[in-house]
């Protein structure tokens, strides 16, 4: 891979080999000693436009562990604050000589822009971008999910048969966006369930089904996970939906829907959670959670990923260019 | 060329031999004193500088409704000087400049200082707009009367930029210009349907998660616009109309006998939204990209006298305003150099238009719509010498040596384009020679001896 920008268009032995090495990785995890000599002498930028504590330290873990230097170059209170342009941010990143920039913005396509403008030749991993995409999240909820149905014989395998359920707000969610091209590549049933108002328009060409109402949609699929989103207080200012309390009753994940749902599901969130909004604590604290699972395996992955654009693998590959070209040549 | 000889004017006249008409007439004209002198075969004239147009069409000169001079205030993008030059070298001899300069022209002293600006630099006609409220707000009428009644003689108002959405504000608008005889040119755009909206609404902008620009945002104001002009029995223009759905609401209500006008761009004419997929931010521009269907809708337009003109809504922009993430991306393409080629590509070559057409949505209907007054129809001896001659056979690359004006961000750049303007002449001299803009002095020159 050259760079991760996305999900969509990704190769299917493309993204299970990301999988099945980050199962490698998780291995290593187990160790006494944790720590991979695998890129030392390599540095990793941080650069975060958009403050996100968890995305950020995950992140930092994955490349200490693997031995590259990192360095977190927070927007806040920096040149980045005082108008300096992401053009020039990248490029006194290339002078200092990065590696590989994790990048975090809130702008749509930032990533791609830092990847394709010719500024840097530093691999490029999106972080998440506005609205667009989190590929690494996706990742990891997909690692996840394949390692808690498919236990120790995980590796190569794909989530073909396995029915997901996204919920909430899938019109500004970027890790709703990355899931579905993700899971339904990995021959995942993607079902996105939310009010009309949340969910994007020209959605109904996407690659899964669309239901408004949860109950119905819990019980036409039973579905072996279900993965509530994050919902942001400022959408009820922009007329999203009338208040917090009709949201959670008709689409928060409450303890009568936990049951519904059948022991054998799972309840997935990308953090951090509303309690009492989108998820009951009692659905959160449940052994179908896997919300702190979630983030261990989100070290692993994005270890596997930070060493297939960082080590030898990423000359040989250009799988990543390839996938771009292929999403070019589609449009 | 020497401007020594000739005539009282310090300039010869110029004989263009064998050029073919829309409609394929072959004539040669002869120009002096800054009009058409004589028309027919086998002309000759002492001392003439004399262009060959064997196989070039000669059509009146183009004239843009919708440019952005961007001075006074925004030098860095545009002026009015380079402005012209980019007209000039897309075959232009009038544009219309838009109001959102900085000051804004909303008072008679600043329309008259573009105005000015254009006589002196003298590579076009620069006929001034006004705006329709103080500071383009939104809340105030601007001195609409005093801009009418100045020397610029302003006859079309526009908040281009910014929508009239006031419906109120916007009915007084339509009835105040009647007074002046003028025409208020809409920017049609709900602005609450496209708060932070990057490009236009539909599955691509949502897999892309960029914030929508939906077409009804734009047909809405349309819709309550016609039906407001009807109302007061005013002219109404619309800007850069960009949807299928804008060009049945105005097929609608000009078959209704409502005194509506329309414009289309050229790159809403050729391009479509799938372009903004890599995120290049040359491709973000107010409104935005469209479907292919609404392309083909907008050509249609064009093709039944829905839509009645072409202009290029020309907005220049800095580099740094466009190498940048796309929200914080200015909106905005130039198109001043590229225009007729887009067309020939769009409307020509598909069969759509003759060249006749072209005359008429480039050049004649701008020119009525902006009460422009003395601008050539028929090029006949007696008319204003306002010439476009254009090679159609040629085809270029286009890259940046094709832009004249202070700015790069043309969506064109690395394109293959039909066709090649040859000479521009404005008010009988060359702004444009053998393909290559003429020197400033030379034509700042030719204009002040127009003056005297």
């Amino acid at each position: 891979m050259r760079h991760l920008l996305s999900t969509r268009g990704l190769a299917l032995d493309e993204a299970v080999h990301v999988l099945d090495v980050a199962e490698e990785m998780a291995e290593t995890q187990l160790r006494e000693v944790r720590k991979l000599p695998t890129l030392r002498g390599k540095t990793v930028v941080n650069l975060f436009f958009e403050d996100s504590t968890r995305t950020r330290i995950s992140f930092e873990a994955a490349a200490k562990r693997l031995s590259a230097d990192v360095i977190t170059f927070s927007a806040k209170g920096s040149s980045v604050s005082k108008g300096e342009s992401l053009k020039d941010t990248a490029q006194t990143l290339q002078a200092i000589g990065a590696d590989a920039i994790v990048i975090r913005h809130q702008a749509s396509g930032a990533p791609q822009v830092l990847a394709t403008s010719g500024w840097i030749d530093a691999a490029v991993l999106n972080a998440g971008d506005g609205t667009h995409e989190h590929p690494t999240q996706a990742l990891l909820d997909a690692f996840t999910l394949r390692r808690r149905l498919h236990g120790a014989d995980s590796r190569g395998r794909d989530l073909d048969g396995v029915t997901v359920l996204i919920v909430g707000d899938i019109l500004h969610s970027r890790v709703a966006r990355s899931n579905l091209w993700l899971l339904s590549l990995l021959g995942a049933r993607v079902v996105l369930v939310a009010p009309a108002t949340l969910i994007p328009h020209g959605a109904h060409g996407w690659p899964c089904e669309i239901r408004h109402d949860l109950d119905e949609a819990l019980a036409e699929f039973r579905p072996d996970a279900v993965m509530m989103l994050r919902i942001q207080a400022e959408r009820m200012r922009d007329a999203y939906f009338p208040s917090e309390r009709e949201y959670a009753r008709q689409w928060g994940l409450d303890s009568a829907r936990l049951s519904a749902l059948g022991s054998a599901s799972i309840v997935m969130h990308p953090g951090p959670m509303n309690r009492g909004l989108e998820i009951s604590a009692a659905a959160a604290d449940s052994p179908q959670s896997t919300v702190l699972e979630q983030v261990a395996n989100g070290v692993s992955v994005r270890m596997a990923v930070l060493y297939l654009l960082l080590s030898g693998e990423r000359a040989a590959g250009g799988a990543g260019e390839r996938a771009q070209g292929e999403k070019e040549a589609e449009r | 060329m020497s401007l020594s000889s000739g005539n009282d004017r310090g300039e010869p006249p110029l004989l263009i031999r064998g050029a073919s008409l829309p409609g394929s007439e072959r004539t040669d004209v002869l120009v002096r004193d800054g009009r058409i002198a004589e028309r027919g075969s086998g002309l000759s004239a002492a001392g003439a500088q004399v262009i060959d147009a064997d196989g070039l069409l000669l059509l009146p000169g183009l004239v843009d409704l919708h440019t952005h001079l961007r001075e006074p205030g925004f030098e860095q993008s545009e002026t009015v000087l380079t402005g012209t030059r980019a007209a000039a070298a897309g075959g232009y001899t009038t544009v219309f400049a838009m109001a959102n300069t900085r000051p804004v022209q909303d008072t008679a002293g600043v329309v008259e200082q573009v105005q000015s600006l254009g006589e002196r630099a003298g590579y076009a006609t620069v006929r001034p707009i006004g705006a329709v409220t103080e500071g383009l707000a939104g809340q105030r009428l601007s001195e609409i009367g005093a801009m009418a009644r100045s020397r610029a003689k302003v006859r079309v108002f526009s908040d281009d930029g910014s929508c009239v959405h006031d419906s109120l504000l916007m009915r007084r608008a339509l009835e105040y210009v009647t007074t002046f005889g003028g025409v208020i040119a809409q920017h049609a755009q709900d602005p609450r349907l496209t708060e932070h909206a990057q490009m236009n609404e539909g599955a691509l902008s949502s897999e892309l998660g960029l914030a929508g620009w939906p077409a009804v945002a734009e047909e809405s104001i349309i819709a309550r616009d016609v039906l407001l002009a009807e109302h007061v029995g005013a002219r109404l223009h619309i800007c850069h109309l960009s949807t299928a759905g804008s060009v049945d609401i105005v097929r609608w209500a000009k078959a209704r006998g409502i005194a509506v006008t329309a414009e289309v761009t050229p790159h809403h004419l050729l391009l479509t939204e799938e372009l903004v997929a890599g995120y290049d931010a040359r491709y973000k521009v107010n409104p935005p990209l469209r479907r292919r269907e609404d392309v083909l809708a907008v050509r249609e337009g064009v093709a039944d006298g829905t839509i009645d003109i072409v202009a290029t809504d020309h907005a220049p922009h800095p580099v740094d305003a466009k190498e940048c993430e796309w929200d914080a991306a200015a909106n905005g393409m130039v198109g001043l150099e590229s225009a007729l080629s887009v067309v020939h590509e769009a409307l020509v070559q598909t069969g759509i238009l003759d060249w006749a057409g072209v005359a008429r949505v480039m050049s004649a209907a701008p020119a009525r719509i902006g009460g422009l007054e003395g601008h050539p129809t028929a090029l006949l001896p007696g008319e204003r010498a306002e010439l476009t001659l254009y090679d159609p056979s040629a085809r270029r690359a286009f890259g940046t040596a094709e832009l004249a004006g202070r700015s790069r961000n043309s969506p064109y750049l690395g394109m293959s384009l039909p066709g090649r303007i040859v000479a521009t002449v404005h008010q009988g001299y060359l702004t444009v020679s053998d393909g290559v803009v003429v020197d400033e002095e030379l034509v700042a020159a030719a204009a002040a001896r127009r003056e005297r």
